[in-house]
């Protein structure tokens, strides 16, 4: 069997442990560990991304109990990518940590690797139960990182956090008794099987339990009537971990692209594409009130925090559509958005430590010693975020807007995200001009710049312009991983073999 | 026996719904333990109810019935995270209400309901 799948669990999992143990190190030495262990995750990721780059499917049983009774991991391009993405974002957020941000408590740097346990655990696993047991685990450690630092409003914003995912995971863990008292499984390529072959009878308790789910998933993603925890909970943290949050709410969009092409896609009979029409008003309106947001923050912070509900929009809208290439725009704008808001969150806390007493709050202030880099990067940022040529975020916009057949849905997709971006560009446009030209009098001299916190936002904000680089071939790794998506019988037999054991889960059943 | 259980669970659910819209942390954290207790014997039951089924098939020789494993792995796994997350709750209620001076859950009271009770 192939070790290397469960290694991105594995790693952060010990070095997490030996962060915990060494609670009392040098704070030096805790970072130097914490950044090799996630520094590790990156050749990793691209070798696993490798490996699985021509289509193929990687099946790990934990323990070597076969499918569907053990619990395996499955790594397929989805899962690859979703992990190279991770690795990508946390490195340069953990290094902008490493400047001062991850004091406080000593625990900093053991709950980060915890984090990337969960997230890392969150994509590769094909389970159900079990990808709710990551969710906890990444859900437990994002609660102790947003309140890292601590102060009255993450207080605040943490209590309705937590409070919120609380009530979402009692939902998850009653939709997973459902589908698991209704199929008796809970492998998701087991599950699939049988959503294919599900009576009409069921079909009623199946659909609550497939709704459930999705309103879990779409509190995570931050869909409409789920997103209002997220702009409070994104701007009281500090910048690293806002920044390393912009994957959290892709793990709910992940769960759905993963649940609604696997288990409940095209093929599960009664069942089939349910997401669909509750996903495609939902995302578009996610879209234009995220802009209006945006539009309405009032700091750079909770600016950034709207842009990210927006892209959400975005995101599944393109799922919505359920075709090949729209999906493929998707997860070509995916990377593009977590990296790019990833970057922007560091950058709004180098601008937030330039401000003194203003903070990031958008209104004329003195002017920052380091106007002019900052601009700079403030500009690339916005370009992308915005979805303005040549960056990618214009590509990914582009792609998804071509993707969509002609007709009312196309009608509505194209007026809603280019409004969108419309309302979303005056935002920006204005927190600009405000931050960097309303200045009133000169910049004052004690404020200084921390060179590798610069960097590490740097280098989140180039990645847009080597997404547009590659362009072309990363488009068409993710119009093939949407294909592999589109066929999830390739999955389903990589998990149970090519026959199936549903015969034995079948007598099963009879025996019960 | 079934009808006794579900009843259970759709009062525990009830309560915990209500007492999860309420204003104060500490009704919200009473409201989350009932929810999860209704939610562990929903899972508990999802393995169907059966009282005298032996918990391993081919002990008494009555092959037909045997409890199913799988839920009750599933509910002391669920268990033992809802115990660590209401443990946490508890934790960050109280310190919301040390750092905020109060036990709303939005950190304050707001005007509208402070006029209330002051008329």
């Amino acid at each position: 069997m192939n070790h290397w799948i469960i290694l991105p669990i594995i790693l952060p999992l010990l070095s997490g442990l030996l962060l915990l143990l060494g609670g009392r190190w040098a704070q030096s030495r805790k970072r130097l560990l914490s950044l090799l262990a996630t520094a590790a995750l990156l050749p990793l990721a691209v070798a696993l991304l490798l490996q699985v780059g021509d289509g193929s499917y990687r099946v790990y049983a934990l323990g070597n109990w076969p499918a569907p009774y053990g619990i395996v991991l499955v790594l397929d391009r989805l899962a690859a990518l979703m992990l190279l993405l991770t690795a990508l974002l946390a490195l340069p957020s953990l290094w902008y940590a490493t400047r001062g941000d991850d004091g406080h408590s000593g625990h900093f740097h053991a709950i980060f690797q915890f984090q990337l346990m969960g997230l890392n655990g969150a994509f590769l696993t094909g389970d159900l139960f079990n990808l709710f047991v990551f969710f906890e685990v990444l859900l437990i450690a994002s609660y102790a990182l947003l309140l890292h630092g601590g102060g009255a409003a993450r207080s605040r914003a943490g209590l309705h956090y937590v409070l919120l995912n609380l009530t979402g995971s009692s939902l998850f863990l009653i939709a997973v008794g459902v589908l698991y008292g209704i199929t008796g499984t809970l492998n998701m390529a087991d599950l699939a099987q049988r959503m294919a072959q599900a009576a009409p009878s069921e079909a009623g308790l199946l659909h609550a339990a497939a709704l459930l789910l999705l309103l879990v998933f779409a509190l995570k993603a931050a869909l409409l009537p789920l997103y209002f925890w997220l702009p409070s909970a994104y701007s009281a943290a500090s910048a690293p971990v806002a920044a390393l949050f912009a994957i959290m709410t892709k793990v709910g969009v992940y769960a759905i692209v993963r649940v609604y092409t696997l288990i409940f896609g095209a093929e599960a009979g009664v069942l089939a594409n349910l997401a669909s029409e509750w996903l495609w008003p939902l995302a578009l309106a996610t879209l234009l009130l995220g802009a209006f947001g945006a539009l309405a923050a009032g700091t750079l912070r909770g600016l950034i925090a709207y842009l990210l509900i927006i892209s959400v929009g975005i995101l599944l809208a393109g799922v919505a559509l359920h075709t090949t290439a729209a999906l493929g725009a998707v997860l070509y704008y995916l990377p593009h958005t977590t990296l790019v808001s990833g970057g922007l969150f560091l950058l709004a806390g180098i601008i937030r430590g330039q401000r003194g007493a203003d903070e990031d709050r958008l209104g004329s202030a003195a002017a920052m010693p380091w106007q002019a880099t900052l601009g700079v990067l403030f500009f690339i940022g916005a370009i992308a975020v915005a979805g303005l040529p040549p960056l990618s975020g214009f590509i990914g916009k582009l792609v998804l807007l071509s993707a969509v057949a002609p007709g009312p849905q196309q009608a509505w997709l194209w007026s809603v995200v280019l409004g969108g971006s419309l309302i979303t560009l005056i935002a920006l446009s204005r927190a600009g001009s405000v931050l960097f030209w309303k200045t009133t009098g000169g910049a004052s001299a004690t404020v200084t710049l921390d060179r590798q916190q610069l960097l590490a936002a740097t280098l989140l904000l180039l990645a847009p312009l080597l997404l547009s680089l590659f362009a072309a071939p990363l488009l068409a790794f993710t119009e093939a991983t949407a294909q592999q998506l589109h066929a999830p019988r390739g999955y389903i037999a990589a998990v149970l073999g090519a026959e199936g054991p549903l015969s034995l889960v079948a007598t099963q059943e009879v025996a019960r | 026996m079934a009808l006794l259980v579900s009843l259970l669970i759709g009062v525990m659910v009830t309560c915990g719904v209500y007492l999860l819209l309420r204003a104060r942390t500490f009704a919200v954290v009473m409201g989350l333990i009932m929810l999860s207790y209704a939610v562990n014997l929903f899972l508990f039951a999802m393995g169907r109810l059966a009282a005298t089924a032996p918990s391993l098939v081919g002990l008494t020789g009555a092959k037909d019935v045997a409890a199913d494993p799988v839920p009750q792995a599933l509910v002391l796994t669920a268990i033992v995270i809802g115990f660590a997350m209401t443990a946490f709750a508890v934790t960050l209620a109280l310190r919301a209400n040390s750092e905020l001076g109060s036990d709303h859950v939005d950190g304050a009271a707001p005007d509208s309901s402070a006029k209330e009770s002051a008329e």
